[in-house]
């Protein structure tokens, strides 16, 4: 086997160690509130004796082991379990919940990615120029902004000052891109910022490089320079922080949705979560991680396909 | 730097500078400008400007608390792992990543969801998540410095591993970890303030920011200031605490 097969297997091998740790802990922490659960199904005026009964026709009076084995071996096969509060099997359920998200997500990564890029690269050009203290300053108001007061203040200025967007994105009559453009706006303004710092400080560092000096002596337009040159290797670093970035962007979707009451993977989690429903918070969880662990690998293999020094050696 | 200043002193005097209980009922939904009401009243007739002064304890406090115990915890884990390498470290960077590789709001979700909303359980949730990220960079630095002369010197010496690691090591990573304080605190703010956002954060009728907004939020189309006052006062905190770790960076 190859070296980057070794370290493809290896990260795999990482990534179903990471799950079975996360989903046993998950089941750990609900495990506090078990009780809640039967209470949650049939509400607040339920008795004792009925509680029980139902926590014991589902199982849950099974030892805690004997409870997660059981919960793996279905979840392995696909089988994700049902819903105690949508009552509806899983699988389906979280399926067009998360391709919903993946649009949302998706149009603000991109949105956020070119104008990040081209930002930190028109700072870290020229450092110390009007530019780059304009983008510093830009980044630096717009990351301390929650997602949730950003949200607040761009419906205050789209929906209620100018009247141009809707203020919800229940999507209740069919998709509507306009319903997207408020979430989306929210997430880029969220990680924009930050990129675009990583980006102007690897777009310095290359910039005081030698061979850049020499490609300046020898003639070379400063646009050519910074896109023959520069561009390639100051890329390294924001590739990365990008794929870094993915939880990051996972938990705005969560407020984001919440706020503008969008019906994706993010609403689903935190009803599953508000309602003790196990099953579903523990598929969610899973499908987070997995795309968490994925979006690292992914950040590695795309560094190696930059960086041809790691190319020829194997990767690490 | 002046704006954090300002909050915390609004933290530290809340009860002489708010002009009304935060808990009582007044008129409600009045104007912002309305007399003897500046930023006006909420849906119960609470006046909001005592309960942003109030607001600013819970949201600087619990930042503070949860951001020094995970510190307390990253730095002593750091440590260890970063000098005593071998089965130590293996263990420790396990579970930072497995923590890590959770998108941080699932975390909380689950650990609020789990203990329920209070103050002790969002310190709880906020530490959790934190801790892992301080880990690393105090692991990264002390294997760093861990092969320096100096070092080698003071293990020849009989110096006792707990005092190479806390007088030797730890001053090293001091500059980053000043910097990282800073953002962190802010950062910290935000998850308390989203928390209280999604409803879990403080129970009601407690003053806080983020449940301030989600309050307010049905009627932010007719009352838009009922939300808008929170999310300033958050922001500003937080816009506080960055420039503070961007001045602190730009010293070093």
């Amino acid at each position: 086997m190859t070296a980057a097969g070794v370290w493809l297997a290896r990260r795999a091998l990482l990534l179903v160690l990471t799950m079975l740790a996360v989903s046993f802990l998950v089941h750990l922490a609900l495990e506090a509130n078990v009780a809640g659960v039967a209470v949650k199904v049939l509400g607040q005026f339920s008795t004792p004796d009925q509680r029980a009964a139902w926590l014991h026709e589902h199982g849950y009076d099974d030892p805690f082991v004997v409870r997660y084995l059981r919960w793996l071996g279905h979840f392995v096969r696909g089988d994700w379990g049902r819903s105690t509060y949508y009552q509806e099997d899983i699988v389906t359920l979280i399926r067009p919940r998360l391709a919903a998200s993946a649009i949302l997500a998706g149009a603000a990564l991109v949105v956020m990615v070119p104008l990040s890029l081209a930002l930190g690269i028109a700072a870290g050009a020229r450092a110390g120029s009007g530019i780059d203290r304009a983008v510093s300053v830009l980044a630096i108001v717009t990351t301390s902004i929650p997602d949730f007061a950003a949200a607040a203040f761009l419906t205050a200025i789209f929906v209620l000052g100018l009247g141009w967007l809707p203020g919800v994105s229940t999507m209740a009559g069919g998709f509507d891109a306009r319903e997207l453009v408020l979430p989306v706006l929210v997430l880029v303004l969220g990680s924009t910022g930050y990129l675009a710092r990583m980006t102007r400080a690897s777009m310095i560092e290359v910039m005081a490089q030698p061979y850049i000096r020499t490609a300046l002596l020898k003639g070379a337009s400063p646009l050519r320079i910074i896109f023959r040159h520069a561009l390639r290797n100051a890329l390294l670093t924001p590739v990365t922080v990008i794929m870094l970035q993915i939880p990051w962007i996972l938990s705005g979707v969560i407020v984001v949705e919440v706020f503008f009451a969008y019906r994706g993977f993010g609403t689903l989690l935190y009803q599953a979560a508000l309602n003790s429903d196990v099953y579903l918070v523990e598929a969610a969880a899973m499908v987070s991680v997995v795309a968490v662990v994925a979006s690292q690998i992914l950040a590695d293999l795309a560094y190696v396909a930059l960086d041809p020094r790691l190319r020829h050696g194997g990767a690490r | 730097m002046a704006v954090v200043g300002l909050w915390v002193f609004v933290a530290v005097f809340a009860p002489l500078l708010a002009p009304r209980d935060p808990l009582v009922s007044f008129a409600p939904l009045l104007r912002p400008g309305a007399a003897g009401f500046p930023l006006g009243t909420d849906l119960l007739g609470r006046d909001i400007l005592s309960r942003l002064c109030w607001g600013a304890r819970p949201v600087l406090g619990l930042a503070l608390a949860a951001t020094l115990i995970a510190y307390a915890l990253g730095v002593t884990a750091g440590l260890i792992a970063g000098y005593r390498r071998g089965w130590a470290d293996t263990l420790l960077s396990f579970i930072a990543n497995v923590i890590l590789a959770f998108p941080v709001l699932v975390l909380y979700l689950v650990v609020i969801v789990a203990l329920g909303a209070s103050y002790l359980n969002v310190i709880i949730a906020v530490t959790f998540g934190s801790a892992p990220a301080v880990f690393r960079i105090v692991r990264g630095i002390t294997i760093d410095i861990a092969h320096r002369d100096y070092i080698a010197a003071a293990v020849t010496q009989g110096e006792a591993a707990w005092r190479i690691m806390a007088i030797d090591i730890l001053p090293n990573a001091a500059p980053a970890l000043a910097v990282d304080f800073c953002l962190r605190l802010g950062y910290t703010a935000i998850v308390i303030g989203a928390l209280g956002f999604l409803g879990l954060g403080l129970p009601p009728p407690a003053p806080d920011w983020g449940g301030m907004v989600t309050d307010g939020r049905a009627l932010a189309f007719a009352f838009p200031h009922l939300v808008i006052f929170p999310c300033i006062a958050i922001s500003s905190l937080v816009l506080g605490l960055s420039l503070i770790a961007d001045g602190l960076r730009d010293a070093q």
